[in-house]
């Protein structure tokens, strides 16, 4: 029978709670890159001078003499400059509003700035910056994902139909690409670039880059199930019906490799991830004033700073909670725990 | 058989010849092929930039440069760094084994955490294991970059722990934790997995029905099968190794392979470049050699496939 549509991945997810852990963080992780914008009160780029180092600033329920209130935060006041110490200010409660001000938690128009997650170095809000950030790097790991598993089915797609030299050459290209030093691969073909580009030239060279260093590993898995399934009755039927070539391939056959393409994302898309923090936390992606959760690490600096400062490790946060909430998803499925299952 | 598995090896280093031959070239010739140069980041004057290009021979054309950089590759000299004004292969010599420290440190360390994590979480399955598979879960998503960073915080807040540097054996700690620790993750995932499909197979499935203790049949049966598996990923590890090291590097300021590739790549410094990325290659190759031999050592049928 012709596999359909249906028999993937979806009904297997909904399994273990796990799973549904993994399910509610993704769409929490996706949800707050798609609308996070929106919904944070203060722009990304906007430096508050006078809150430079703020701490973050937690939301209350219960004010200075007990009693029970409201949602309300109180506003900071700086201290001592030299220092940036700061203090609350606890005769003017300010009180949370929700959906106003075009974003889902503020404060009022007038009042002091409120900072769920802390300042930065320049005063710049933390929230606002990880949500903005989250556009980026999410956008750039997801497009190189796609890109880099349209690359492999190609390739592997090729290789496994028309098998022979072009499956050897292929294959070998593969298994080249594999071996070599992913990392430094990606830092030479980026330092081909002049060092300065502008943010739209950097997020489409890095999904190119990715896209090339990543491609042979879903290739190799799309080329194993299109050599396998090619010679299978459901084929060798439709191929007698009269069906083309190209009608086989993609009717027939990469439908059934679905699932070598789902499992291979998983793996691709925390790696990508962390490729591009790791890339603008040297200074080789984003730069400044454009946020993402690489260039937010590299604002962060070194031990003095975070020890000073622990709120400046938000995106270190981020970062893990995108590779979780894949990795609970695939939690149970053999090999996923493998970073290369293809070897 | 023997000369089965020496042919095997032999291939190997050939391949990985040509692998470190074209990384360094092809980085060689990326960074080259990029605007600007080392010196078009200072503010020197005109005729001094120009005497030094022609010194190091930036002014030909890019082909001749190359060729040059081949010949001379050829009898191991591969030029001068600009940034460090000294042999590129002496400074890669130099630093080259710090990174390799690091990976092996890290290595043994994500190894006897994480196998035998992976031996009880394989084989029981009581609250404990499972809290250590959730744990293992979480682990592997923290990335080496955040784990360091994790680390020098402690180590800033506490003062227990050097935050950095290549000073004394105690400042090998954080970073070698960092990378460690997602590998040990990986691992014991792999060997929780292996293990109990092994217990699963029908030899170990006799043994017990023959009366072996569970112990036994984990130790000795179980624990023979599940290890080629978990052998076979040592090779992809090594690259994964590799690229955390590059990250810990430089966030814990430790002065690897991974810190002068950085420097390097900012600096335009090519032969540097080059240099840097061969070496990593060369670390690669042998990693996954390595792996292929224990492999090969542990289930015989792999070279012999191989040959």
């Amino acid at each position: 029978m012709i596999p359909t549509a249906k028999s993937s991945w979806l009904p297997s997810v909904a399994g273990s709670s796990v799973r549904r852990a993994g399910v509610a963080l993704t769409a929490a992780v996706v949800i707050f890159a798609a609308i996070g914008p929106w919904l944070v009160a203060n722009a990304p780029e906007q430096q508050f001078q006078e809150y430079v180092f703020a701490p973050p600033m937690r939301p209350r329920i219960i004010d200075a003499s007990g009693t029970p209130r409201r949602p309300f935060v109180y506003p900071l006041r700086l201290v001592d400059r030299l220092e940036r110490r700061y203090a609350e200010d606890r005769s003017q409660p300010m009180p949370v509003r929700l959906f106003q001000n075009g974003s889902l938690l503020s404060v009022d128009a007038g009042a002091p700035p409120w900072f769920l997650f802390g300042t930065d170095a320049l005063g710049r809000d933390q929230l606002a910056r990880l949500a903005w950030g989250a556009r980026l790097s999410l956008g750039v790991a997801v497009v190189a994902a796609l890109g880099a598993l349209a690359i492999g089915t190609l390739a592997g797609g090729a290789a496994g139909f028309f098998g022979g030299t072009l499956d050897e050459a292929l294959m070998r290209t593969a298994d080249f690409v594999i071996a070599l030093p992913a990392l430094y691969v990606v830092l030479a073909l980026r330092a081909a670039m002049p060092l300065v580009l502008s943010q739209s030239q950097v997020f489409w060279t890095m999904v190119v880059v990715l896209a090339l260093v990543g491609w042979p590993f879903p290739a190799r898995g799309v080329r194993a199930v299109i050599a396998s399934e090619r010679t299978r009755e459901y084929a060798e039927a439709a191929r007698a019906l009269g069906a083309s070539r190209t009608r086989l391939l993609l009717r027939h056959l990469l439908p059934a490799a679905r699932g070598v393409l789902v499992a291979q994302s998983t793996l691709l898309l925390p790696a990508f991830v962390l490729a591009e923090a790791t890339l603008s936390f040297v200074g080789l992606g984003f730069g400044e004033p454009v946020s993402s959760w690489g260039t937010m690490l590299r604002d962060a600096g070194g031990g003095r700073t975070i020890a000073e400062a622990p709120w400046l490790l938000a995106p270190a946060g981020a970062i893990v909670m995108a590779a979780l909430a894949v990795n609970l998803l695939t939690a149970g499925d053999s090999a996923h725990a493998a970073a290369h299952p293809t070897r | 058989m023997r000369s089965g598995l020496l042919r095997f090896v032999v291939r190997r280093l050939l391949f990985a010849a040509l692998l470190v031959f074209i990384v360094s070239s092809g980085s060689l010739l990326l960074v080259d092929a990029a605007p600007g140069d080392h010196f078009s980041s200072f503010d020197l004057d005109a005729a001094t930039v120009a005497a030094e290009r022609h010194r190091l021979g930036l002014d030909r054309p890019i082909l001749v440069r190359y060729g040059t950089w081949l010949a001379r590759a050829a009898r191991f000299d591969f030029g001068e760094s600009m940034k460090y004004r000294r042999p590129v292969a002496q400074l890669v010599l130099e630093r080259a084994p710090k990174t390799a420290l690091l990976g092996v440190v890290a290595l043994a360390l994500a190894t006897l955490a994480g196998v035998p994590m992976g031996i009880f979480t394989g084989s029981r399955r009581n609250l404990i294991a499972s809290a250590a598979r959730m744990l293992s879960i979480v682990v592997v998503s923290v990335p080496s970059l955040v784990t360091s960073f994790g680390l020098l915080f402690i180590a800033a807040r506490t003062g227990w722990l050097p935050v950095g540097g290549f000073a004394s054996a105690r400042d090998l700690i954080i970073p070698a934790i960092a990378l460690a620790l997602p590998i040990a993750a990986t691992l014991e995932r792999l060997q929780s997995e292996a293990l109990s499909g092994a217990l699963a197979e029908p030899s170990v499935r006799a043994a017990l029905a023959r009366g072996c203790s569970p112990r036994r049949a984990i130790w000795r049966h179980a624990f023979r099968l599940s290890l080629a598996p978990v052998l076979a990923i040592y090779g992809a590890i090594v690259g994964t190794v590799l690229s955390g090291s590059f990250a810990v590097e430089i966030v814990t300021s430790w002065p690897g392979l991974g810190a002068l590739m950085y420097d390097a790549l900012v600096s335009r410094d090519l032969f540097l470049v080059a240099g840097c990325a061969g070496a990593g290659a060369v670390f690669l190759a042998f990693g996954t050699l390595a792996s292929d031999l224990a492999l090969a050592v542990v289930d015989p049928r792999i070279s012999e496939a191989a040959s």
